[in-house]
């Protein structure tokens, strides 16, 4: 709970920032804070507590999923330092935004009725609505704020049309009443036509096939910080929230739904993937890749009836922890050389030898290569979706990845294969040290699993 | 203890070369290739006097699953270790008088390289197998791609890079089976693994998944596609890496994960495999005989040889185990001299095509008779090491079959047909304007070659040592596999 209070509060703060003539000091502000309250979150370690008539829910599984999404947010705050050079007058806006987006995800992760989902989810869309236009003047923003905007109400609408009919059925907006009246009485059709409304509005949040138009477009045209924003901490915290609210009391929907489920999993995957094998610009395919990736998260949901926050908890540590290395990377690639296609990386691993090889350690964590992080995020994965009988899914998913490896090796062979002329290029401390942070981190989880594997 | 030093020693030695830079890198990679060499060899009276605290180790790696660190050497690991750490000298030797650029980081690779084969060879757990065994892929991928002599970039990039896909493709089916096998066994350990009981269809498809694996990486035919051109492609030592010591991976694996561990299904598809393993014979000599170019003549003639190798451990005889452990040994040795002396061709003329060559040894006596001498072990002449490896194959797999062990037995008279005439085109006859300057081995060169010739002769007149030492192990995984 006081996670969520004070991170809204440091989102207050970073707005009286622009009025207390603070601009200059509100990046380590904030990271200070965030810091604090990763502590704080820390100390909620197996309380187990609910918190205004079990508005929130403190358990190990929100502790642990309110770490991730705290530390991938210090990570993009210390990036958009420099991300934001050219328009620091708005600094202190963008970074209000920012952090309501991740008080938003931390209201997803730890809420115990569905009201507080709702409120949770629209807050993390609703900032991500505005960061997506940010860029006043370019079309390509506006177009992707836009776009986002009247998509993810629609998804909205629909999931609260979903909330209204569970209340209809239940009467409580409650989780653990809701969960206990299932449990009790046999639901009728209303149940289950609520939870699938819940189930697509979910869907689309984490652009799952075929919910998925809208992402590739706004995730291409927003800013490249914010696009990191919306594949790391959104994306994680709508799968713990899918999580949540189908491993309790949507759980009896499971069944009903495990055929649309398998095939939209098997549909994400393999077309996410193959599409992403055609982009010529990295941050596309990144994008694609993206959908793909959550497609192996919701293979961790299919075999929800086993017990896969853990699993699905890992493969979000290792995947966002890459992701933020690889858009560093592309961050920085664009400001210097101007440009997100495959061709501006040629001959990084001449000109900067240790900046492509942290890229190759986040591409073949992301491609799931051992001894990185993603490796074992998708053993995991698969191993549990094989102890629920999803073999056939599992296959589908092994073939995607052999699919991945291709694409994702394309950056590989033009940051070492291809020559460029030499243009100068910068990296700032910020970056550096985001970048080491994420390739270390890779490594150790990838070396040492068993440190995050078994939290829950 | 002393296995672990020998298994982490070249990731250890691999950090140092590579912060030592350019200029020291390929004398303390030699020098840390031969410490290793001595350390391995101490191992083998340790072997022998069953000194478990030296030749094993374990702990506890990760929990859940679980996942054990667990290495040790039998006799058939030991051997492939001993091959590992002996050609890695000899490999190189065989670059330091090429200087290639960026040096700390191609050596430091190649030790790399030899980190995550030793880890193949001695793990015993196959999850922490499998995690070498893609480890292994890395180094290698990146010497290919970035040291690779083809003048055609794009090519070469296409080579390498299909390679990596269809060996990745395969050990990914591989994993999914051992993630399969784990849900019965509850651990991934060699002997939880050995004897499941499992029925017949499940053994099929995990014959399969793990088959294919293995089968890209020997390569069986029809799995060998990527081979010829990443072959070529690759620089020397990449070949030389990859055909002397990273196909023995494929075949160790058949013996240690396929084979007692899915008896059944070994049982119902063995007739396939003898056959998919003759056909590379017989498709491999008939293709070499139509090259023109040198690199890829081996490349085919190694891909008859390794179809041989699988045939005789899939006859499931005594006399094709043992004849596929010496002619592993045999093959990884002449294999790696072939190349050298491709490689020694391709540095003075600038050619490897056999049609432009002619007359060398006039000019180059030493140089020939050593290849002569390796090019006689591979058509596998009695008193080399080629002929006792292949002729307890030929007789394993004729006891199998008898017609399948005549065909597999013209590859014998074919071998002879493309490598001599490749000798007589590319060493005899009169010299042109591109060989008349072909200058003789220097002393470096030569002392590559002593160890190679000297294997030849010694392994050829008395394999007894190879044999002993295998056949412990060979006799275990038989019992498993006949169950």
């Amino acid at each position: 709970m006081k996670t969520l209070i004070y991170t809204s509060a440091l989102g207050v703060l970073c707005m009286l920032a622009e009025m207390l003539n603070l601009r200059k000091f509100i990046i380590p502000v904030a990271v200070i804070g965030l810091l604090s309250i990763f502590g704080l979150n820390l100390t909620d370690w197996n309380v187990n507590h609910g918190f205004y008539h079990n508005m929130v829910m403190i358990d190990n599984f929100s502790v642990g999923f309110s770490a991730l999404v705290i530390l991938l947010a210090i990570f993009l705050i210390l990036l958009s330092g420099d991300f934001y050079r050219q328009e620091s007058e708005k600094i202190s806006d963008y970074l209000t935004v920012i952090i309501f987006t991740v008080a938003g995800a931390l209201a997803l992760i730890s809420f115990g009725n569905m009201a507080m989902f709702f409120i949770g989810l629209e807050v993390m869309s609703i900032s991500l609505y505005i960061l997506a236009g940010s860029r006043k003047r370019d079309v390509r923003s506006n177009e992707a704020g836009m776009k986002y905007f009247l998509m993810g109400s629609f998804a909205s609408g629909v999931l609260l049309f979903g909330i209204a009919l569970i209340y209809g059925e239940t009467a409580s907006f409650d989780l653990q009443q809701i969960t206990n009246y299932a449990n009790s009485t046999p639901p009728s059709v209303m149940f289950y036509v609520g939870a699938g409304l819940i189930l697509v509005g979910l869907l689309f949040k984490v652009s799952a096939v075929p919910f998925h138009f809208w992402a590739p477009d706004v995730y291409d045209g927003s800013p490249t910080l914010i696009m990191a924003l919306m594949a790391t901490i959104a994306k994680i915290a709508a799968i713990a929230a899918f999580y949540r609210l189908f491993s309790g009391s949507l759980l009896l929907a499971i069944p009903q739904y495990a055929w649309v489920l398998s095939a939209i999993t098997a549909l994400t995957i393999t077309v996410g993937n193959f599409t992403a094998l055609h982009q010529d610009s990295f941050k596309r395919l990144l994008a694609y890749s993206g959908i793909s990736h959550a497609g192996y998260l919701l293979l961790g949901l299919v075999g929800i009836y086993g017990k896969t926050d853990n699993a699905i908890f890992y493969y979000s540590l290792a995947y966002g922890v890459a992701s933020i290395a690889a858009f560093a990377i592309v961050i920085l690639v664009r400001k210097n050389v101007g440009s997100d296609k495959i061709e501006a990386y040629n001959g990084l691993g001449k000109r900067k030898p240790l900046l492509a090889a942290a890229l190759t350690v986040a591409v073949l964590s992301l491609a799931g290569i051992p001894p990185f992080a993603g490796f074992f995020g998708k053993y995991y994965i698969f191993s549990e979706a094989i102890k629920n009988g999803h073999i056939w899914l599992t296959v589908v998913a092994v073939i995607n990845s052999i699919v991945g490896i291709y694409y994702y090796f394309k950056v590989i062979l033009a940051m070492f294969t291809k020559d460029s002329e030499e243009i100068p290029f910068r990296v700032s401390p910020a970056y550096t040290f985001v970048i080491t942070a994420c390739v270390l981190m890779t490594l150790l989880i990838g070396v040492f699993p068993s440190l995050f594997a078994n939290l829950f | 203890m002393l296995l672990l030093i020998v298994l982490f020693f070249p990731l250890v030695a691999a950090l140092i070369t590579y912060l030592l830079g350019n200029r020291y890198a390929g004398k303390a990679a030699l020098l840390f290739s031969v410490l290793e060499l001595v350390a391995s060899l101490v191992l083998i009276p340790a072997y022998r006097n069953a000194d478990a605290l030296n030749i094993s180790y374990l702990t506890e790696w990760i929990q859940n699953p679980h996942i054990l660190f667990q290495v040790s050497v039998d006799g058939l690991s030991l051997l492939m270790v001993l091959l590992t750490t002996a050609l890695i000298p000899v490999i190189i030797l065989s670059s330091l008088s090429k200087e290639p650029e960026n040096q700390r980081s191609f050596y430091a690779l190649i030790l790399l390289m030899q980190f995550a084969l030793v880890g193949v060879f001695t793990a015993t757990d196959a999850f922490l197998y499998y995690i070498f065994w893609e480890l292994a892929l890395i180094p290698i991928y990146f010497i290919a791609l970035l040291w690779g002599e083809g003048k055609d970039k794009e090519f070469r990039n296409r080579a390498i890079f299909k390679f990596f896909i269809y060996t990745m493709a395969g050990s990914l089916f591989m994993l999914l089976g051992f993630i399969y096998l784990y849900q019965y066994a509850g651990g991934f350990g060699s002997s939880e693994l050995y004897g499941l009981h499992l029925s017949d269809k499940e053994q099929t498809f995990l014959f399969w998944a793990f088959f294919v694996s293995f089968a890209v990486k020997i390569p069986v035919f029809p799995f060998h596609t990527w081979q010829p051109d990443a072959y070529k492609e690759a620089p020397a030592v990449g070949t030389m890496l990859l055909a002397g010591i990273m196909l023995k991976m494929g075949l160790y694996s058949l013996l240690r994960w396929l084979l007692p561990v899915l008896p059944h299904g070994v049982m119902l598809w063995t007739p396939v495999v003898m056959v998919l393993g003759v056909i590379g014979v017989i498709y491999g000599s008939v293709i070499a005989i139509r090259q023109s170019d040198l690199k890829k003549l081996f490349a085919y003639s190694s891909l008859a040889h390794v179809g041989l190798i699988t045939a005789g451990i899939f006859s499931m005889t005594r006399a094709g185990f043992q004849g596929s452990v010496v002619q592993m040994v045999a093959h990884g040795v002449n294999v790696v001299g072939l190349f050298f002396a491709a490689e020694i061709i391709y540095r003075r003329t600038g050619t490897l095509d056999i049609s432009k060559l002619g007359g060398i040894r006039n000019v180059a006596p030493k140089f020939a008779a050593v290849f002569m001498i390796i090019m006689l072990a591979s058509v596998a002449l009695p008193i080399t090491n080629g002929f006792i490896g292949e002729f307890l194959l030929l007789f394993g797999v004729y006891e199998y079959n008898t017609i399948l062990g005549a065909i597999a037995g013209i590859t014998v008279i074919l071998a002879a047909v493309y490598l001599f005439r490749m000798y007589q085109n590319v060493m005899l006859g009169e010299t042109n304007e591109l060989t008349a300057k072909f200058t003789d081995l220097t002393p470096t060169e030569f002392a590559a070659f002593v160890p190679v010739v000297a294997a030849i002769f010694i392994f050829g007149i008395y394999p007894k040592p190879i044999m002993e030492l295998a056949q412990p192990a060979l006799d275990i995984i038989m019992n498993y596999a006949l169950k």
